[in-house]
């Protein structure tokens, strides 16, 4: 059984690919119908951000197994622009694209575990984690 | 895939049973209100009952469809949102306030023929 899942992102159908994919993962993990979607609207936000903001990147999903407890991590990677300001992305409703600016707050809600690593020219990968109660 | 509108009396019904993919979403508010302007319905209920995600993309949607119609003199009720979709919108921070909501379509369909 494979533990972990690439989708790389390149138009909007990889967005259903990415989300489905964390669906089954999620499914497979024996999360919680609201766990499952809690992780499927978060897949769908960080892909969505990627499409819009910084082709090309993937999503990585991974189960992992820590000290007798299983989650799900969830890896948004891209070599896009960088995001200028992360504690301004952090903010619900900051968006430069007539967005509801509820992507990046939203997935920290969501997961249990988030983290933001972005550099100008470079890229942005985000991480988010939810474990299984 | 395009999203079929059905029609009943003076009310249109769309049930989303398919995964909504960004384009999809664009093409059913297009579609929707085209629909609404040919057949001057009175109110359009929007069945979501198989939606197992609505992420933020496609509550925007869904929102300015109800902005739209109302722009055009028509109302627009959500019908059937998962109790999974309805805890992940609030924690995603949207609250869709602007549009009408009933449990199921019935519910929805007595909001609609009890306004007018
Ligand atoms: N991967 C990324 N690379 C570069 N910039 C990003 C990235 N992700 C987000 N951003 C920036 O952060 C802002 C906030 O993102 P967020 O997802 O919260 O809102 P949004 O995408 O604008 O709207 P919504 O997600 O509600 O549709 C975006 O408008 C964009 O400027
Ligand atoms: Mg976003």
């Amino acid at each position: 059984m494979k533990t972990t899942n690439e989708v790389s992102i390149k138009n909007e159908w990889d967005i259903v690919a990415a989300r489905q994919a964390g669906r089954e993962a999620a499914k497979r993990l024996e999360f919680g119908i609201v766990d499952q979607s809690r992780i499927t609207t978060a897949i769908s936000e960080l892909a969505r951000n990627i499409y819009l903001y910084a082709l090309p990147g993937k999503i990585v999903i991974e189960e992992i197994h820590k000290n007798n407890r299983n989650g799900l991590r969830i890896v948004a990677k891209d070599k896009g622009p960088g995001i200028e300001d992360i504690r301004k992305a952090l903010e619900d409703g900051y968006t430069t694209s007539g967005g509801l600016g509820a992507g990046v707050p939203g997935v920290k809600r969501l997961m249990d575990e988030f983290e933001i690593d972005s550099a100008i020219g470079v890229g942005t990968e985000v991480t988010a984690v939810k474990w299984l109660k | 895939m395009r999203i079929p509108i059905l029609k009943m009396y003076d009310l249109l019904l769309v049930s989303i049973q398919v995964e909504l993919d960004d384009i999809s979403a664009l093409e059913l508010q297009e579609d929707l209100l085209n629909k609404i302007h040919e057949t001057t319905a009175k109110g359009v209920v929007l069945e979501l009952t198989s939606m197992e995600i609505i992420d933020s993309y496609i509550a925007r949607i869904l929102g300015e469809i109800v902005s739209m119609a109302e722009l055009m003199g028509t109302k627009v009720v959500l019908t059937g949102i998962q109790p999974a979709v309805a805890i992940t919108l609030i924690e995603l921070g949207i609250h869709l306030k602007s549009a009408n909501t009933a449990l199921d379509l019935e519910k929805g369909i007595e909001i609609l023929n009890d306004i007018y």
